[in-house]
């Protein structure tokens, strides 16, 4: 399956991956008026400390402890992506608890959780982190 | 000692409907030009850092950016402009020699662009190269005079050493140090992938890059760094380097903080000291020297290696140029003045040197005067812009071309012309880790490699416009020229009739 897949050693830290993560999520057609003046929560997130730069977000795990912990069911796996039903989650964050890789994170409302489905979702349908990476460093591969 | 601030020559145009204030700009930009400020919620530049290199403009994913050029002006004078009145200004408060780089960019003629190239029509026909075949294929190096048979009527085989090159193209000398490793990298996988060359420059052979010695042009210069045994067996041509066509008659200065352990190691110089090219090298005052030098190197590399001598486009070049031809060198590299650099004084590079059109014409006029131009071959390089500058570089009698400034372009350069500060935001002349993981090979390769193959099929298509089916036909085909605007004496030195004629 294709999964998004960081390369720390081409990482710069330039954070465009946040900001087309974010514009992917509003399905507008211009990201200036996507998001002039918002606050921004993005599902991938670069972490950075000095000169090193890593990029996080869900790695669709296989066997994810995340849909095992959520108590609503709003969690599942749909053709190897991991999916979050917001009508479903009732915000009790275990699954943000549980993620050993810190990629889940609460919504902008505060009353679900939002994570990474491979944009599936969006108007693009590929990864937009990764189409936008000015260095590759976040690709998008099938690596078995 | 009292100075002025001068006046920024670009300044930062921001759309602040479009910013979002992702802060990319910032995070991009080494020299601390773009600034997000708290306290006003927006972002702020400081124009007088920019250097115009596009980097903030070229992420920005909102194209909120533009650098625009400043209409801020003293008071207009034809002799004393606002370029002079700047310099006048620097050179006061820094008492220093005005540092450049890349190459020459004054307002002196581009023959190139004055020249028009010839296609069939009617009596002579022209050649579909998607149909039949097209051959770009050319061998750099000496070839025989005549052919000799021995008693059986076999032609005897004494071809002196040749490069192959799939196309008549080579990525010109740039050095592990004036550019960096990922750079270097993207070069050598690209010459290996097009099956050409790329050129180590003057700053040794990292040993990560041997194993791309099959495409490598090694060179030796006056500062002899990083030569040794190995290392020039190590390629398939040596290039002894005798002038530069941006900084012809100087040498070259490599800063002590640009050599860090692992340039130290290839340079075999001192970590952090600086690294100083002499402007001659010191065991050459004559051709006869030159021809010791040519002859050390073939009997170091066991006579199997081409020698190719570089020498920048001067007055006299096409002298210059004949003695080389007699000195044993089998390849000649002539670098005119548009022909870029790392660092160079800015005085030497916008005066010194002629055109690579005027000198490659001269040169390979005289060579065929004398009877010698098969004993070498010529490369011609400095300022060539695009495939239509190749095939009349051919024309005017090159058999290929070097490919320096239009390559760094394909790795992302924007011809910010600031290499010497050594803070390349786009990863190529500069050694900062941060800054050198910018480019990544593996899209710097690809890049080059894209780059060679459109401008290869674009000189398919002109060549089969003129009916001509490979470089060996076109090269010195000076019928194939035509210049427009050029007086007698231009016409005359290039060779070539006037449109019309």
């Amino acid at each position: 399956m294709k999964r998004v897949y960081v390369n720390e050693k081409w990482c710069l830290g330039c954070h465009l991956c946040e900001y087309y993560c974010a514009f992917a999520q509003t399905n507008k057609k211009d990201m200036a008026w996507a998001l002039k003046d918002k606050k921004i929560f993005p599902n991938i997130r670069v972490e950075d400390d000095g000169a090193i730069h890593f990029a996080v977000s869900c790695r669709h795990c296989a066997e994810p402890i995340c849909v095992k912990s959520c108590i609503s069911g709003a969690l599942s796996i749909v053709d190897g992506v991991i999916e979050i039903d917001k009508d479903k989650c009732i915000g009790c964050f275990t699954c943000i608890l549980t993620c050993p890789y810190g990629a889940i994170t609460p919504a902008e409302n505060g009353q679900a959780i939002q994570k990474c489905e491979l944009c599936v979702r969006t108007a693009e349908g590929t990864p937009q982190c990764a189409a936008h990476c000015p260095n590759a460093a976040i690709v998008y591969e099938d690596r078995g | 000692m009292g100075s002025f601030d001068l006046m920024p020559d670009y300044e930062v145009a921001r759309n602040y409907d479009r910013c979002i204030a992702c802060r990319v700009c910032e995070r991009q930009c080494s020299n601390l030009v773009h600034e997000y400020s708290e306290e006003i919620g927006r972002m702020t530049a400081d124009d007088s850092k920019c250097v115009n290199c596009h980097r903030c403009v070229s992420l920005c994913p909102t194209r909120a950016l533009k650098i625009v050029q400043s209409d801020n002006t003293y008071k207009l004078n034809c002799n004393w402009t606002s370029k002079s009145i700047k310099e006048i200004f620097t050179q006061a408060s820094t008492g220093s020699v005005l540092l450049s780089s890349m190459g020459n960019p004054e307002d002196y003629p581009v023959y190139f662009d004055k020249m028009t190239i010839n296609a069939s029509q009617v009596t002579n026909p022209s050649i579909d190269p998607l149909r039949e075949p097209m051959e770009t294929r050319v061998f750099l190096g000496a070839k025989p005079e005549k052919i000799e048979r021995d008693a059986n009527g076999k032609i005897k085989c004494n071809l002196s050493p040749q490069l192959k090159l799939a196309m008549p193209m080579m990525f010109s000398a740039m050095s592990y140090g004036s550019i960096s490793y990922n750079a270097h990298e993207s070069l050598a996988r690209a010459a290996e992938e097009l099956d050409i060359y790329y050129n180590t420059g003057e700053g040794g052979l990292n040993e990560d890059f041997y194993k791309f010695g099959n495409n490598t042009i090694v060179q030796v210069a006056s500062g002899r760094f990083g030569v040794h045994r190995k290392y020039l067996n190590q390629g398939a041509a040596v290039e002894i380097k005798m002038g530069q066509g941006a900084k012809p008659g100087i040498g070259g200065h490599l800063p002590g903080k640009k050599i860090d352990s692992d340039i130290s190691r290839t340079r075999m110089t001192p970590e952090g000291s600086d690294a100083i090219s002499p402007a001659p090298h010191h065991d050459i005052y004559s051709i006869e020297d030159l021809r010791q030098l040519v002859y050390s190197l073939k009997e170091a590399t066991d006579y199997k290696l081409p020698i190719i001598v570089k020498i920048a486009a001067v007055h006299n070049v096409a002298a210059i140029a004949s003695g080389i031809a007699r000195s044993g060198a089998d390849v000649i590299s002539i670098d005119g003045f548009r022909g870029g650099t790392g660092a160079a004084p800015t005085r030497i590079r916008d005066c010194v040197g002629i055109p690579i059109e005027l000198a490659l014409a001269s040169v390979d006029t005289r060579l065929r005067k004398e009877g010698i131009r098969d004993r070498v071959s010529i490369v011609a390089g400095g300022g060539i812009r695009s495939s239509t500058d190749i095939v009349k570089s051919i024309a005017l009698g090159a058999d290929c071309v070097y490919l320096g400034t239009s390559a760094l372009l394909a790795l992302g350069c924007h011809l910010c012309r600031s290499c010497q500060a050594g803070k390349c935001n786009w990863g190529i002349a500069t050694q900062e880790p941060e800054l050198v993981r910018r480019l990544n090979p593996d899209i710097g390769y690809k890049r080059l490699v894209n780059l060679m193959r459109a401008w290869q099929h674009e000189i398919e298509e002109i060549m089969g416009g003129m009916g001509i089916n490979s470089i060996e036909a076109l090269r010195g085909n000076r019928l194939m020229l035509r210049g427009v605007g050029l007086n007698e004496k231009e016409l005359g030195i290039l060779g070539i009739l006037h449109a019309g004629e």
